[in-house]
């Protein structure tokens, strides 16, 4: 009997092992192709280059284009995300009662669980043609109607966590200032919303990081030119779209065009993983206020 | 076994003189349960300071004392249910049938087996009345028939005073019985695993005086078969259902004697004020 | 700031929160008419039994709906039992040291790895390295990665609900801690061990960027007729057809989206089913 439970217990520590194991095996996969990627391309020209055409016959490295290309997208979608899902969150908090949160908030979740291509179809074939009718130059591809849908459907995070950082903040500072006089909105913005700073900066931190990391709407709709440009109007590309371009095409493996998808992941893997670092740190910091 | 609902059990401390005392103790018969210079703690805080106490089987032995005096603690160290809690450790020894229980090589859980225990708040598992009996028979192998099962099953229901207001719907949900039936029922189910002991945390402290009283019975008659160790907030309940008493204060056992002479001629100070109501 | 000019900017401010909120679900309104309109009238059993092809008029989506339940419950088939024994693990067995929040720890960082990432793992580690190829087996192995991470955390969660008097219970009559966990505490959890599972997997099924890097197909015209075969999934065909310039694949992208829809709100639905059928069990 006693030997079965051992042999129980290291069985299920096994299968907990596994989360470890993945993140190694994230990391290893990721290492040892970029290495075989930088062995023949020097690092500097990767990371400061501003040609990205790997595929092209004299291929050029520069891996910046892509980089501007998936920033621009993710500044205009937190354009969008963060203001409107911080007033949804302060709405909700402190403005609606039980009744009204209870009919709104799950139907603002289910902003997040409409999966991204549908999204991309929506941003392609809906909102870059409204947004046509207002900005006549606009090209059929570009940074600003996915940057837009983006924003739309990372918003309930945003307002979700900005939430649950503004609810943890004790009543009493509340009553204080609704005690002196204060109406809800400068009790909510004055007080609320400077007690609840790190939670609230730690959701804005975690919004960045999925938009940084969102694949379908930008594949659909923001284009395969990776363009080193700033203008939201043109085709662009980013770093998760081109590993999309590549993956779909006939690129053989072994080959140096097939490791910059490595080298542009582990870009990717190490910029979200260090906002999320930064983005639980501070979570923590703002529990351990609180409690 | 006569029906528990029409015995009268002695009702105040006064009527106490004239009913049956337990035996003098007596050289010849071991003692069940002992605990020697026993401490306990719980992380750095000591729980039980130096308790060392003979508890004599077949009699139904009370623990008594005010909140938070070490009294459940030092009964959930004779199954060594304390184990669960993380930061506990244990100093001296707790002995059955001269044993020490937290010798090395012990088998706690055969040892929970032999040591039943009943809580304060029943806790049922969400499942039918037999599925609640018949579980702990399983686990532990005893049964190798379904009949022999549920004819385990009858037995210790009937031990209970339970059987005859479930026959009719074993199959049903435990958590439909009423707080008097559920402990019932909690009794048997700690009953079907054959124990020698029942340890019994404040069983009744959730129930109405009905529901109460059968309780109390219950106690005293299946001392018979079994060692009964209760611990209970409320004296009277102390004085109508123990043969001897134990008062608990502050973690330690300050006197250990006869029911009848604890409620009526205490030899500490501390134990007079007690009972009497002075304090707790 | 006069009082009349403080109340009416908390108004206008209130009104203003408001209307952002209303806002985006008017988003989510757009959204969903827009799709009905475009696709709704593609729908048809013929498409949803068809095979795809150049004609867009004569495209259908069998293959993709195939691979993606095919690739749905291998994914539940591995995700479900390693999820929760880690999890058993985690919240039953585990310790305050090192190992365990090493390991809990990396559950939190994973479950926020863009999916694009587990793709690459899949490519490198399935795909290549176990040589499992661009296979139905390859894909669910990616996603059960994936879905990891949400399976754990909510199964623990069900774990800490089953109340500890339950457990008590179990020990005292001397039970093992395995015992205790198989017998007592799993089938009270069970339902919301369910439920995370159906929502984790809800999320997978939409999924088109980790399958689509590992090497899942976009143009198939077979169904999977083997867990080694190669394959496509519904998101993958809608994005296929979504990039193509022709607007009568575009209605076919919508009617494939209303699809993976409906099947979103089953799933959904049940696990909500689910979760209300076993509290009113519970409740006796």
């Amino acid at each position: 009997m006693r030997r079965f439970e051992f042999v129980i217990e290291r069985g299920l520590f096994l299968c907990a092992l596994l989360s470890v194991a993945t993140t190694v095996g994230i990391i290893a996969v990721l290492a040892v192709e970029t290495a075989a990627f930088l062995r023949e391309v020097p690092i500097v020209d990767f990371l400061f280059g501003t040609e990205w055409t790997p595929l092209f016959s004299t291929p050029r490295f520069g891996v910046l284009p892509l980089v501007v290309g998936t920033t621009l997208v993710s500044l205009i979608a937190m354009l969008v995300a963060l203001p409107m899902g911080l007033l949804s969150a302060i709405y909700l908090s402190e403005y609606a009662n039980s009744s009204v949160r209870r009919v709104l908030k799950p139907v603002l979740e289910l902003l997040a669980g409409v999966p991204t291509v549908v999204y991309g179809y929506f941003a392609l074939l809906f909102v870059t043609p409204l947004l046509q009718q207002v900005f006549p130059n606009l090209a059929g591809f570009n940074a600003l109607g996915p940057g837009i849908v983006m924003g739309v459907m990372i918003l309930p995070l945003v307002s979700s966590l900005s939430e649950d950082a503004m609810r943890a903040v004790p009543i009493g500072l509340r009553e204080g200032s609704y005690a002196l006089g204060a109406t809800r909105m400068q009790t909510s913005l004055r007080v609320v919303v400077p007690a609840a700073f790190s939670g609230i900066t730690a959701a804005f931190i975690l919004a960045i990081s999925r938009a940084i990391g969102e694949t379908m709407i930008v594949a659909i709709a923001a284009g395969q030119q990776p363009r080193l440009t700033w203008d939201p109007t043109v085709p662009i590309e980013t770093m998760t779209a081109y590993i999309v371009q590549v993956s779909l095409g006939d690129t053989p493996q072994g080959t140096l065009e097939y490791r910059t998808i490595f080298a542009v992941g582990m870009l990717l893997f190490l910029g979200t993983f260090g906002l999320n670092l930064v983005s639980a740190w501070l979570r923590q910091r703002y529990r351990e206020e609180y409690s | 076994m006569s029906t528990a609902s029409t015995r009268p059990l002695p009702g105040s401390l006064g009527e106490l003189a004239s009913r049956n005392v337990a035996p003098p103790p007596s050289s010849s018969e071991p003692c069940k349960i002992e605990a020697k210079h026993l401490d306990f703690y719980y992380g750095q805080k000591r729980a039980l300071e130096d308790i060392s106490v003979q508890i004599r089987p077949h009699l139904v032995t009370a623990f008594i004392g005010p909140s938070g005096c070490g009294k459940s603690t030092f009964l959930r160290t004779i199954n060594r249910m304390n184990d669960i809690i993380p930061g506990t450790r244990v100093d001296g020894q707790v002995l059955i049938d001269n044993a020490n229980i937290y010798g090395p090589g012990v088998d706690v859980v055969q040892l929970r087996r032999r040591v039943g225990m009943v809580f304060q708040k029943s806790n049922p598992f969400p499942k039918s009345i037999f599925e609640n009996v018949s579980y702990g028979l399983r686990i532990n192998g005893m049964v190798s028939s379904k009949s022999e099962l549920a004819g385990q099953v009858e037995e210790s229901l009937r031990q209970a005073a339970l059987w005859d207001e479930v026959k009719d719907r074993l199959h049903e949900s435990a958590l439909a019985l009423s707080g008097g039936q559920q402990q019932r029922l909690c009794i048997a189910r700690a009953l079907a695993v054959r124990p020698d002991i029942l340890l019994m945390d404040e069983p009744a402290s959730a129930l109405d005086p009905i529901a109460t009283q059968r309780i109390e019975e219950l106690a005293y008659d299946l001392k018979k078969k079994y060692t009964v160790v209760i611990v209970t907030h409320n004296m009277q309940q102390a004085a109508r259902v123990s043969d001897y008493t134990a008062f608990f204060w502050l973690g330690r056992l300050v006197e250990y004697d006869r029911t009848d002479k604890i409620f009526t001629n205490p030899t500490e100070k501390l134990t007079e004020d007690y009972v009497t109501g002075r304090f707790g | 700031m006069t009082n009349a000019m403080r109340r009416s900017l908390d108004v206008a401010f209130q009104a203003l929160s408001l209307l952002v909120l209303l806002l985006a679900l008017a988003a989510l309104a757009a959204l969903i008419v827009d799709v009905v309109s475009d696709g709704a009238g593609r729908l048809s059993w013929d498409f949803i039994n068809g095979y795809p092809s150049r004609r867009a008029s004569q495209a259908g989506i069998f293959p993709a709906l195939a691979g993606s339940i095919f690739v749905i419950l291998l994914t539940a088939l591995l995700a479900l039992p390693i999820g929760v024994a880690a999890a058993i693990y985690l919240e039953e067995y585990g310790r305050r040291n090192f190992v365990s929040r090493a390991i809990e720890i990396n559950i939190t960082n994973l479950a926020a790895v863009p999916s694009i990432i587990y793709g690459l793992l899949g490519l490198g580690v399935f795909v290549r390295l176990m040589g499992m190829g661009r296979s139905v087996i390859a894909g669910a192995a990616t996603l059960a990665l994936l879905a990891l991470p949400v399976v754990i955390l909510s199964t623990r969660e069900a774990l800490r609900a089953v109340p500890g008097s339950i457990r008590e219970g179990s020990y005292a009559l001397g039970a093992t801690k395995w015992q205790t966990i198989w017998h007592q505490v799993l089938p009270v959890a069970t339902p919301g061990i369910l439920t995370g599972l159906i929502l984790s997997l809800s999320r997978a099924i939409g999924e088109t960027a980790p399958l689509i890097t590992m090497g899942a197909l976009t143009y198939v015209s077979f169904a999977p007729d083997s867990i080694w075969s190669s394959f496509t999934v519904l998101p993958i065909q809608i994005f296929n057809w979504v990039s193509r310039p022709q607007r009568d694949f575009h209605a076919n992208a919508a009617a494939g989206i209303l699809l993976l829809m409906a099947l979103l709100l089953t799933m959904n639905g049940l696990a909500i089913w689910l979760r209300d059928r076993y509290q009113k069990r519970l409740a006796g």
